[in-house]
């Protein structure tokens, strides 16, 4: 007994860190108790299959934790966080080209490479993704109409299966499971390394000008004669409006500045430059959630949407001004944990993507029937989008539309009914979901929104690379058991 | 091994059944009733007290001690307790000794509880020690039962409730930790070392909303104390449980038990040494 305190000091080993916790999707509308395991190095990730293997239960993979629903929980599994293998292992500024440990979040990324004067091509709204967790989601950004999602500036990645095999994929060496494990959802196995491409710029900053749009029409028109020249389109849209102004809202364009248009890039490449204010209105960052709670109910709401459509109209009248990347890129992190304002139930975002041509009657019937319902979203944005060689993509030749929707207890069945009518509108016109925010669809709705070939050819590859299906997740389990 | 059926293709459901009413999935973990808890050292005195109490309360409490059939008992018991509030009981064998075990069966109470809002250490000992004797066998197995027993459950309990930003912790340490008295040294180093560590996880957890209390009970009538001499202000192990859940409801910091022997506590802290090593307390 008294050897407890003589010998157990705590030795280093090869078995990955282990923690058992709560694991809760971004949202906070789902979660479960897992076995969290936080390997460093390729062989402490064999050791998590291994582990799993012995404790007869699935794993899943975890990234950042920023998708909204269950793409990162694992009910009664356990869960692998690759968030420790964080290193850049080089970044070559002739160029541009990064190599990274999967758990490089893309704020490492763009921190590393904004001095050298270069952006990453691709970013979310949130710069606390990992490129292992945003490889498997194959995110998009503002820019998906012009550049595509971040696994189009993937040159190529190493990929543990779950045999243990490590095998390095590009377009051209397994160019299969390049295009399956990208967009695939951490199913068939765990990224270990990543290539990517970015992007050289010349100044820090963006020069960004706001375009005010008086209903959905007019929004759609306006970003689609815009979208040759700008480098970045994003709409947002005060869900409340009605009747002629159904989908009003402000979109924000963004391009890059050319060389020499910037006097003095060195200042505005810095990272001082970048860094987003630490206070807004005179209070620190951090507490600015707690104002948004109490008006984040259906009395605040509107009244807060059409304030920021009415101050949108007049900052459209106002001349391009210019903004730094991170700025303009990382809207979502201005208020850090800005989703507690919705309240202990959580918040989900139903994000659907529709071909340009269906695009317009869709979301417009889509927006009145949450009107009809009464469960109308918080927060809606709208994106234009471009197709991608990925097999289970969820970009379209089209547009986005995410919507915000705050759950509480006594409404989340409500919701869920709702949105179950809002999925099959979105699915009779051909369109398709997004497994970064999805918690709300069903097989059914899978198996009408992909090219039955390519997802049958990933189901057969994940048949082949991961027989005991050992890879599992919450939503894996939802949309494909 | 994991169910590989249940993930094959064929096994899908087919377009008539997943066009079924879309309904949430079910909340796993998620503060639904907040009422599951773990209790260390439950086999008797205030542990079991605590068990009792919590279960005719309506909590699902997980409840480990030592001996079997202590355990057993009290299961019987808590069955009657439970059968209007809706509580239960599930018992296990545990040796806080065995530290490597914790991690694990901590692991397993959480997934059988089906969560965890609240964890209670109250595993004790305090072996009789004659006034010469310096036994260092003994004196470690003080320590790393009332100590590194208590750190052993803790820690995952606090990483746990940091993930899941909620949860409580209680720690049933002693008012024998204030100071260093001359019968029992290493009983009160242990309960010193124990109110120090849980101070410090509740500065390090309160920023995340956990909550840590620490409770100093004086006399209880338990095992702990039989045969005393010299005993006064008594409480009995259901008094004290009272006044340990409530001081945990309300968030207290460190509480005495009964609450009187604050005074006494801090009367006691204030004795200078050179006067303190002549008393016999």
């Amino acid at each position: 007994m008294s050897e407890l305190v003589t010998e157990s000091r705590p030795t280093p080993t090869a078995a990955p860190r282990s923690d058992f916790e709560f694991v809760a999707g971004w949202g906070m509308a789902v979660g479960a108790h897992a076995r969290v395991l936080r390997p460093t190095d390729v062989d402490q990730i064999r050791a998590c299959f291994d582990v799993a293997r012995a404790d007869g239960r699935h794993l899943g993979l975890r990234g950042g934790g920023n998708s909204y629903g269950d793409a990162s929980v694992n009910e009664d599994g356990h869960v692998l966080d690759i968030g420790r293998m964080n290193r850049i292992l080089g970044f070559d500024a002739e160029t541009g080209i990064a190599d990274l440990e999967p758990g490089v979040t893309i704020q490492q990324l763009w921190r590393e490479i904004v001095p050298q004067g270069f952006w990453p091509r691709v970013v979310s709204g949130t710069m606390f993704p990992t490129i292992a967790g945003a490889a498997a989601m194959n995110i998009h950004g503002k820019n998906n109409y012009a550049v595509g999602t971040i696994g189009d500036a993937i040159l190529d990645f190493d990929l543990v299966r779950p045999d243990g095999q490590v095998v390095t994929c590009s377009r051209e060496r397994n160019s299969d499971l390049f295009h399956a494990a990208i967009g695939g959802f951490g199913m068939l196995g765990v990224f270990s390394r990543i290539r990517l491409e970015t992007k050289r710029v010349y100044s820090g900053d963006l020069e960004v000008q706001a375009i005010s749009s008086a209903n959905l029409g007019e929004m759609m028109a306006s970003i689609e004669e815009r979208k040759a020249a700008a480098d970045y389109l994003v709409g947002w849209i005060d869900c409340f409006g009605s009747g002629d102004g159904i989908g009003r809202g402000l979109i924000h364009e963004a391009r890059y500045l050319k060389p020499g248009e910037d006097r003095n890039p060195e200042k505005t490449l810095a990272l001082a430059h970048q860094e987003l204010p630490a206070h807004i209105l005179g209070f620190p960052k951090s507490e600015v959630w707690r104002f948004l709670r109490p008006i984040c109910n259906d009395l605040g709401m509107p009244w807060l949407n059409a304030t920021k459509h009415f101050m949108g109209k007049r900052e459209a009248k106002a001349a391009p001004h210019r903004q730094s990347h991170a700025a303009f890129a990382f809207l979502l992190d201005y208020v850090p944990g800005w989703k507690r304002a919705y309240g202990p139930g959580g918040l989900i975002q139903y994000q659907s993507f529709l071909p340009k041509e269906t695009a317009h009657d869709v979301y417009t019937e889509m927006l009145r029937h949450c009107q009809h319902r009464g469960i109308v979203p918080y927060l809606g944005v709208f994106k234009r989008h471009r197709p991608d060689p990925f097999w289970l993509t969820h970009a379209v030749d089209g547009w986005s539309f995410a919507m915000d929707f705050r759950v509480t207890k006594s409404g989340r069945e409500k919701l869920w009914k709702h949105c179950a009518e809002l999925t099959e509108i979105v699915l009779a016109g051909g369109g398709k979901f997004y497994f970064a925010k999805d918690l709300v669809i069903d097989g059914s709705a899978v198996r009408r929104m992909f090219d039955a070939d390519k997802l049958e050819a990933f189901l057969g590859l994940k048949r082949e690379l991961d027989p005991e299906f050992l890879l599992q997740t919450n939503l894996w389990r939802r949309l494909f058991a | 091994m994991p169910d590989a059926t249940s993930a094959a293709p064929t096994d899908r459901p087919t377009p008539a059944q997943a066009a079924a009413p879309a309904r949430p999935p079910a909340l796993s973990g998620v503060p639904v009733d907040q009422r599951r808890a773990i209790v260390v050292g439950a086999s008797s005195g205030i542990g079991a007290a605590l068990v009792r109490q919590l279960v005719s309360e309506g909590y699902h409490v997980a409840a480990l001690a030592r001996r079997a059939e202590e355990l057993d008992k009290l299961a019987a018991e808590s069955e009657h307790l439970g059968v209007t509030s809706g509580g239960r009981v599930l018992t296990r064998t545990h040796d806080v000794l065995d530290i490597t075990a914790i991690p694990t069966l901590f692991e397993d109470l959480v997934r059988e509880l089906g969560g965890l809002d609240l964890l209670i250490y109250a595993a004790g000992v305090m072996p009789a020690m004659e006034p010469r004797e310096y036994d260092t066998a003994k004196d470690l197995f003080t320590l790393n039962v009332n100590t590194a027993g208590c750190i052993a459950w803790c820690n995952p309990a606090a990483h746990l409730f940091t993930s899941q930003t909620r949860g409580t912790i209680v720690g049933v340490s002693s008012i024998a930790g204030d100071r260093g008295r001359k019968g029992f040294p290493v009983y009160c180093t242990s309960k010193a070392a124990m109110n120090t560590y849980l101070e410090a996880l509740r500065n390090r957890l309160s920023e995340v909303g956990v909550h840590v209390c620490t409770i100093k009970p004086g006399f209880v009538d338990t095992a702990m104390t039989k045969g005393m001499d010299g005993l006064f202000w008594l409480s009995t192990p259901e008094e004290a449980s009272a006044q340990i859940l409530a001081a945990a409801r309300n968030r207290v910091n460190t509480r005495y038990v009964k609450g009187r022997w604050w005074i006494v506590g801090t009367i006691i802290k204030l004795i200078p040494s050179v006067v303190f090593r002549r008393l016999s307390i």
